[in-house]
């Protein structure tokens, strides 16, 4: 990208696509539509706080993050135009977030698994510098839990 | 048809004294060029330096391993600082920039018909981070080296006295992001900058595997990145997520290792196996049999190496539910694999081969390779693993697969392309002495090692029982064997630099497009881009005396030429 | 919103020549004059902008496996230990938090109007739109230098140190170099017996056998199924009543710490520090675009950094948008 400065060429506008060339590949998003969407996003951001404060037992992680899903999706859409961008750029996007899922799946389900062999108690170095630094702080009468 | 020299029927380009390497003269010149054949010569360079340090490791290894005791001269702490070493420098600044990023490099955008790399600027930039990653694990050994092994495992890599491991955890993280950059690139240059006529399915298997091998290089590469983070962060200030002594899980250090290094064993085979399907094509002189099936196999490979990485620890602690998920995937590895070697087997069936030297590492690769897929069927088998983990049979069959096939196919395409890249032939008959001892030499070093490892000598060790030093001074003999292999290969192909038979365009028969333009290529590579027809229609290629080589000739080709005359088909 | 002179592209009629036969290729061509941002190997403006695309949504796919790795990270450890995230989130201020997400989201607004206004070769609202992302950048930063020297203060470390007396309080005075000697060589630190160094391997002290001791989680393929969780994570809210925002009450001596209290505060700082660290490079990024905005290299025909730089920062913004469920709405 060369770093020659041109004058406005307003007769040749915006980067519009070949022909056969399918999609607009710069999708010009009106002003309205980009505050909407920023927004909501703050009206998510301050529901989600606001349920934080209500107790939903186990469904309040699950809230938070399906709320956390729905203003990511947003941006994406929106703010990253990716609702009008190409195919292929969509599925890197989507591709990603699935390889991290596969990720986070198998290694929670093997950690779940393997769960019950792991030893309890105070690991060895935090044990040595309670016994050194806070002998009198609670956690050590937890020594061997 | 603009394109066409009417009277040659071929690409109008014309040899002349300008070309990529006498385009400007000077150090500053190289160090700067934005031009990825020329990146892709300094990569190869560097590639190739850190090949002879790493196989000068290799050696020492096994000189110790050939009598124990009497070589006093190494330590059992050097001995582990050593192998560590090699395997470090051989993965990380070797085998997986080796045929992206040096022969990608130089071919993929030839192959294209492009002039350059979509992002040149990026691609010396990544240059420069391989170049500040090896200076890393330099700065390493200063700072006391390491001797962890190249996994780097939990809890011993938090814990051991030697001082060099965070330096090479620095060293191996840019190296990641210089493995990034270029992939990106890659795929970014194969979906936009293919030349008019070009599609998918036309484009050289090598661009396939190139194309698969770069999406692994993206998605996994970063994941080893953050990893090798955590872990330096764990051992200077003990955070407590991978060491125990903290709290931390050492079986999730491995997962998140191998969830990259799994993966990346196909960011090292993939590229070899796109070379070998040039190499076999062209030197058979016949159209590669089942191209849409060698090009799917190497992206079901990509998308497969995401989904097995648990197989490399089957003894690590890890459950028994994801232990035999792990290996019930593992075996669908195996259909890709065979897919490709049957094709190749097929396309060399009444092909008219050509016993030239990359044809030779062509053929050695599908014998070794047949061998180190087939053992991995046996390391992948949960209960055989359990008893062959960590033996001598799990190094064989990594080295049959990264040594004798990623490599190898990495010098048989070095000796494909070498006439290209420097415009010189180098001499056959010395190619072929060496190919022979390079390959005689890897079975004896490694196919011993599968004896030893079924007889139980474990890895990583530097001490054996009695019974064991018949296999280790075989091994060792097979790897001297191969070292002077290399010698020989590195002296014909110096020599063919000052004193090789100057290079036709063409020497082999290719039909791809870098084959269609001068040796060396100019500058620009093609002066307009290029269309291009059926890269494995070799019917179209002839010899040419005057030439001293063959030629394309494009007015055979119907799809270039619309008054060619008509034939059957291949 | 035209068409650039399409029919000059080699792309858009495959049978129509690429240039005039004989040209140079480098520079050359009526695209490359016309266009002089246009670079040398690429045949039209609108290859060039959608190779940028491609290649920063690639790169943007790196850094969400990057991240990635980090929420599988977080996945295990709340999964193993939840009463522990229940414990700590009591330590971080959600309605900092909350601020800095709007903070985020406002810079992000204003950074895809940017975009916008580049579109339309608006200069002067599209230096304004950076100015203000840029001070969106800031805030968000000043936030957080708050939050964490707060932490610091209060010994809210990662590692040994979270284990080290608040200085001052308690009578008992940290050890002056007690964590630095643990850190250079674990195994013979000084606070230790003097064991010799494979007598260390286990890495755990032995526990009694008393199972009824055992806090949740701990035993149990998850705390859930535990039933001294429930009442434990109960806890955990009715102690940020006393520890909120305060740093009068020392998390160490809390009775209700769990155990691996100090793994939170590691995988806060990591997840944290790195978002910050892309921050920071955002910042460094809005610099260069005023530059350019300055110096009027952006239109409606160029505006590819603009463009790219504010995918680079909605994906900052959409990563915090994770990260503040996950740490600081922890009930």
């Amino acid at each position: 990208m060369s770093n020659h400065s041109i004058a406005p060429d307003t007769s040749h506008g915006h980067h519009s696509a070949v022909p056969g060339d399918k999609p607009l590949v710069g999708h010009l998003v009106p002003i309205g539509l980009l505050v909407a969407n920023g927004t909501a996003l703050l009206l998510l951001t301050v529901v989600t706080m606001a349920l934080h404060y209500v107790d939903l037992g186990e469904l309040n992680i699950v809230v938070a993050l399906a709320v956390a899903t729905l203003k990511a999706t947003l941006v994406g859409l929106f703010f990253m135009h990716l609702r009008w961008d190409r195919p292929f750029n969509q599925l890197i996007f989507v591709g990603s977030v699935v390889f991290v899922a596969l990720l986070i799946a198998f290694v929670t389900l093997d950690t779940r698994q393997y769960q019950s062999t792991i030893r309890p108690g105070n690991p060895k170095m935090v044990q040595d510098v309670l016994d050194a630094d806070a002998p009198t702080a609670p956690i050590t009468a937890k020594k061997g839990y | 048809m603009t394109t066409l020299d009417a009277t040659q029927g071929r690409l109008n380009i014309e040899a002349s004294a300008d070309n990529y390497l006498t385009h400007t003269r000077g150090v500053l010149s190289w160090i700067l060029t934005l031009d990825h054949k020329r990146i892709g010569v300094m990569y190869l360079f560097a590639v190739l330096s850190s090949f002879f340090v790493g196989g000068v490791f290799a050696l020492l290894v096994r000189t110790k391993l050939l009598w124990p005791d009497a070589v006093s001269w190494m330590t059992k702490e050097q001995y582990n600082q050593l192998f560590t070493l090699h395997g470090a420098v051989m993965v990380f600044l070797v085998i997986i920039p080796s045929i992206p990023a040096a022969l990608g490099n130089f071919v993929l955008p030839i192959m294209l018909g492009a002039k350059d790399v979509a992002f040149p600027r990026l691609n010396l930039f990544s240059f420069w981070l391989w170049l500040a990653g090896a200076a890393c694990v330099i700065a390493s050994l200063l700072a006391g080296s390491f001797d962890t092994g190249w996994t780097f495992y939990t809890p011993y890599s938090t814990r051991t006295e030697f001082g060099g491991v965070v330096w090479v955890l620095t060293g191996v993280f840019i190296l990641g992001f210089s493995s990034i950059f270029t992939g990106m690139n890659f795929i970014v240059t194969i979906h936009k900058l293919r030349p008019p006529g070009m599609t998918w399915f036309r484009m050289p298997l090598f661009l396939w595997a190139i194309y698969a091998t770069a999406l692994i290089q993206v998605l996994a590469t970063p994941v080893l990145a953050i990893t090798l983070s955590l872990l330096a962060i764990e051992r200077m200030f003990h955070i407590g997520i991978f060491d125990p002594a903290m709290g931390g899980d050492p079986v999730l250090f491995q997962h998140f290792f191998w969830f990259y290094s799994h993966p990346a064993v196909y960011i090292m085979i993939l590229p070899g196996m796109g070379i070998i399907s040039e190499i076999i094509a062209v030197h058979s002189h016949r159209h590669i049999f089942g191209y849409r099936f060698i090009a799917f196999s190497s992206v079901a490979i990509a998308i497969f190496s995401f989904l097995v990485w648990g197989h490399h620890m089957f003894v690590s602690g890890q459950s028994s539910l994801m232990n035999t998920i792990f290996s019930a995937i593992t075996f669908s590895v195996a259909i890709p694999s065979a897919i490709k070697v049957f094709n190749w087997l097929g396309t060399l069936y009444k092909g008219s081969i050509s016993l030239t030297t990359p044809m030779l590492y062509g053929l050695s690769f599908l014998f070794l390779f047949t061998i180190g897929g087939l053992t991995g069927i046996h390391l992948g088998t949960l209960n055989v693993d359990i008893h062959l983990h960590d033996t001598y049979f799990v190094v064989a069959h990594f080295h049959y697969v990264m040594m004798g096939s990623a490599l190898i196919a990495m010098i048989g395409g070095l000796h494909h392309w070498w006439p290209k890249m420097f415009g010189r032939m180098y001499s056959e008959f010395w190619g072929a002495i060496a190919c022979g001892l390079v390959f005689v030499g890897f079975n004896v070093t490694f196919f011993t090692q599968f004896m030893l490892g079924s007889h139980g000598m474990p890895r990583r060790y530097y001490l054996y029982q009695p019974e064991y030093q018949i296999y280790h001074v075989i091994s060792t003999l097979g790897a001297y064997t191969m070292a002077i292999g290399f010698f020989i290969t590195a002296m014909y192909l110096i020599h063919s630099l000052f004193r090789g038979k100057l290079a036709p365009a063409n020497p082999w028969g290719g039909r791809s497009l870098e084959w269609q333009c001068p040796s060396p290529p100019p500058h620009d590579n093609f002066p307009t881009t290029p269309r291009v027809g059926d890269c494995y229609d070799f019917s179209i290629v002839r010899w040419d005396e005057k030439e001293g080589g063959y030629i394309v000739d494009r007015t055979l080709d119907p799809e270039l030429n619309p008054n060619a005359p008509k034939r059957s088909s291949h | 919103m035209t068409a650039i002179d399409s029919h000059a592209t080699p792309l858009a009629d495959p049978h129509a020549p690429a240039h005039p036969p004989g040209g140079a290729g480098h520079g050359d061509g009526h695209l490359h004059s016309k266009y002089p941002f246009l670079a040398h190997h690429f045949e039209s403006p609108a290859q060039q902008f959608d190779s940028g695309k491609l290649g920063m949504w690639i790169f943007l796919a790196t850094e969400v496996l990057f991240f990635g790795a980090l929420f599988a990270l977080y996945a295990v450890m709340r999964f193993r230990e939840p009463q522990v995230f229940a414990f700590a989130s009591q330590y971080l201020d959600t309605i900092m938090g909350g601020v800095n997400t709007c903070v985020l989201i406002l810079s992000s607004l204003t950074m895809a109007l940017g975009v916008h206004f580049a579109q339309r070769s608006k200069t002067g609202p599209l230096l304004v739109c950076l100015i203000l992302t840029f001070l969106g950048a800031c805030g968000f930063l000043v936030i957080k230098y708050f939050e964490y020297t707060h932490k610091f203060h209060d010994n809210l470390k990662w590692g040994p140190a979270f284990y080290m007396p608040v200085a001052g309080e308690h009578g008992a005075a940290p050890a002056p170099h007690a964590d630095t000697k643990l850190v250079e060589v674990p195994p013979a630190s000084g606070t230790a017996a003097p064991e010799a160094v494979v007598s260390n391997v286990p890495s755990y002290k032995t526990p009694p056998v008393d199972a009824s001791t055992i806090k949740a989680g701990s035993l149990g393929p998850i705390g859930i199924t535990s039933p001294s969780t429930a009442g434990e994570a109960g806890e955990g809210t009715h102690g940020a009543a006393a520890g909120h925002g305060h740093g009068d009450v020392p998390h160490l001596y809390d009775p209700d710490l769990p155990v691996d209290t100090h793994q939170f505060f590691a995988i806060y700082y990591a997840m944290t520090g790195l978002h910050g660290i892309h921050v920071v490079i955002g910042m460094g990024l809005m610099v260069w675009l005023m530059v350019g905005t300055i110096r009027n290299r952006f239109n409606s025909n160029y505006y590819t950094p603009v463009d790219l730089v504010g995918l680079y920062w909605h994906i900052v913004d959409l990563i915090w948008i994770f990260l503040f469920p996950l740490f600081y709405l922890i009930s």
